[in-house]
């Protein structure tokens, strides 16, 4: 099981924007009527978004009464599971993938590169503030090996020196292309496609 | 070697794009109407004529479990859920299906919501697949402007309303119970069995829980018809399956091949080979991390399908080839998915919680040559203590890998780990652990 820590410092009052509010209740409504609870983890979601990217103990409050349901059930529901953070990460949030399939093929050498140009310590912010990084289990693109998740998208197939590029180009704000960076389209052998052949570039 | 024209997921590298028109020419939603026309009854035996399995893991055969819903809808409504919570280390089959063949699972879920009888059906979809999520929904909305979903789906006079749930990084949620434990807004944390959810699922109500892949490929066996697909294959393992192969090969890549397919041909063939060659090949992973490992002499003879593998001490799983080379070490790759397994477990049942996380000290200090020569033993004992005592499965893919491990490399650990354990001299007085180990001899 993984240990969560709940951020020192948390913010007196939450409230969900209005247009947050419409979402939320149309969420509710993919679900059958009192069976509301079911909607805790996409607004879990929301109130993370709205919040840089983490949930304070007050969006949890919030939340217990948006669904009348006690709050120490969304209490659970925040803590067991690892993508809702209730520390405070960087705007742009590295999540280095390191299981097996990526630590093959070499995916702690991206993890040294964070050390050194992010943070030493997982889950720190970088000196500018703006960044941090975290080591996290399979992400599912184990094709594309190694890669990382930033924020929502995911990029693969990358090295050392790549990695670096991206962070150098996150520092100045500007948000780097995600995807393969092996110039894969897809999860296809690279160069000796043996499958498909009639349909390639179709 | 499968011929491309029997090939299910003709889009699997996005060659045509994810659209509904595109979707259309490739032969999807063709003749939906005519098919459920055929009613359920024909649907559920020509699955079962198909002798289609899950392609989730566990291989549960499909027809028989949707023969396990009430033929009647009673008082409470029935449900049908897609497990796309993929994340089992080695597999990305599902992530390519959600991105680029969506329609195929939309119109199966159609297909078997009117065989199973459910107006309702949740995709479950594992919150790190934001995009791919993204991308289904664009595929859903597109179906209920084309009136292939709604009131009236494709014209078949079935309501059918389909939903994404995202999950939020839990492994544990790809078991079928814990998932509808999250569903309906709990932690993911497995149900006891029975009763089984086909009688009792989400909220109390009976439903039917299916791998995307399974679901992808009902409408394709429909309309080729179930011979077809179990001519593929051999009996009890048909059709065609999207192999994932991954870790230290030339090109890692996910291919769709025929059930029984040599591993030898899939890592050569369609991966570029291994690094190295073939004579520097290790040991493989063949389904997925909870399976046990493959040492090289099964790997050049072993085919690919569920028998084949059970026969050979390990299991197809969800078909996640993990490739691992003479240049890693294999002890310290094992200690890396105990620490996955001890992440993610969900703490319920104790053998698991502390087994996972003794089983990964273990292994790491064994991976140092830190270890002594009896903690061996031990560790393979500590496996047998989780395997079968706990709730769900989960135990079973902890320990396996870890059994695995020393069933093949043994004498690998003990050659690191040679010493002899300082308390030795004391041994009338045994420590906790390895107490009932000492009674054994006594025995």
């Amino acid at each position: 099981m993984a240990v969560k820590k709940i951020s020192k410092v948390q913010p007196e009052k939450f409230e969900f924007s209005k247009k947050n509010k419409e979402t939320a209740d149309s969420i509710i409504k993919n679900y059958p009527s009192g069976k509301q609870q079911s909607a805790v983890m996409a607004l879990l979601y929301l109130a993370q978004k709205q919040n840089d990217n983490w949930i304070p103990l007050s969006a949890m409050k919030y939340i217990a009464k948006y669904l009348d349901m006690p709050y120490i059930k969304v209490y659970e529901v925040a803590t067991f599971y690892s993508m809702y953070n209730l520390t405070p990460v960087g705007k742009y949030f590295f999540q280095v993938c390191t299981t097996t399939p990526c630590m093959l093929r070499g995916a702690y050498n991206l993890v040294d590169v964070c050390k050194r140009k992010i943070s030493e310590k997982e889950n720190c912010l970088s000196e500018d503030g703006k960044t941090s990084w975290l080591e996290v289990e399979c992400l599912g693109a184990c094709v594309n090996a190694p890669m990382l998740q930033l924020n929502e998208d995911y990029y693969e197939d990358l090295d050392p020196t790549k990695l670096e590029q991206i962070i150098d180009k996150i520092s100045n704000d500007e948000v780097p292309q995600p995807g393969s960076y092996r110039g894969r389209l897809s999860s296809e052998p690279e160069n000796t496609r043996k499958t498909l052949i009639g349909n390639k570039n179709a | 070697m499968l011929e491309d024209k029997d090939r299910i997921f003709q889009n699997l590298y996005n060659d045509f794009g994810a659209d509904l028109s595109s979707a259309k020419q490739r032969g999807d939603w063709k003749d939906t109407k005519e098919i459920c026309g055929k009613g359920r009854e024909w649907i559920i035996n020509e699955i079962k004529t198909s002798e289609l399995r899950g392609r989730g893991g566990a291989g549960f055969p499909t027809g028989l479990k949707w023969s396990f819903a009430p033929k009647e809808v009673g008082s409470r409504p029935h449900y049908l859920v897609i497990n796309a919570d993929e994340s089992e280390p080695g597999t990305c089959k599902d992530r390519d299906i959600l991105r680029f063949e969506p329609h195929k699972l939309i119109e199966g879920c159609l297909i078997a919501s009117y065989a199973v009888n459910a107006h309702k059906c949740y995709i479950y979809i594992r919150g790190e697949y934001f995009n791919e999520g993204q991308k289904l929904q664009t595929a859903i909305d597109e179906a209920y402007k084309d009136g292939l979903l709604g009131k009236n789906s494709a014209g078949i006079d079935w309501e059918l309303d389909i939903y994404i749930h995202y999950g939020a990084g839990a492994y544990i949620c790809g078991e079928e119970t814990a998932l509808l434990e999250s569903i309906e807004g709990k932690k993911g944390q497995p149900r006891l069995k029975p009763p089984f959810p086909a009688l009792i699922g989400l909220y109390g109500c009976p439903t039917i829980i299916n791998n995307v892949e399974t679901i992808s490929v009902v409408p394709t066996i429909l309309r080729r018809g179930g011979k077809w697909f179990s001519s593929l294959g051999r009996p009890k393992n048909t059709g065609s399956k999207i192999y994932c192969i991954s870790g230290n090969v030339n090109n890692p890549c996910n291919v769709e091949e025929e059930m029984g397919i040599p591993l030898k041909e899939l890592i050569e063939k369609h991966a570029g080979g291994v690094i190295g060659g073939w004579d520097n090949l290790k040991a493989v992973i063949p389904g997925g991390s909870s399976m046990p490992l493959l040492p090289k002499e099964t790997c050049e003879t072993i085919k690919m399908d569920f028998d084949a593998c059970v026969e050979n001490k390990t299991g197809l799983g969800t078909a996640g080839i993990v490739v691992i080379n003479k240049d890693q070490d294999i002890i310290k790759c094992m200690a890396r998915i105990a620490r996955f397994y001890k992440h993610e477990s969900c703490g319920q049942c104790t053998p698991c919680r502390e087994g996972s996380g003794w089983m990964w000290r273990m292994l790491e200090r064994m991976a140092k040559g830190e270890a002594t020569r009896d903690e061996v033993d031990m560790l393979l004992d500590v496996t047998k203590q989780i395997e079968g005592h706990t709730i769900c499965a989960f135990g079973e893919g902890s320990s396996w890998p870890v059994q695995g491990l020393i069933r093949n490399f043994k004498d690998e650990i003990i050659e690191r780990n040679k010493f002899d354990p300082i308390v030795k001299k004391q041994k009338d007085i045994p420590y906790l652990v390895d107490q009932h180990l000492l009674e054994k001899e006594n025995a």
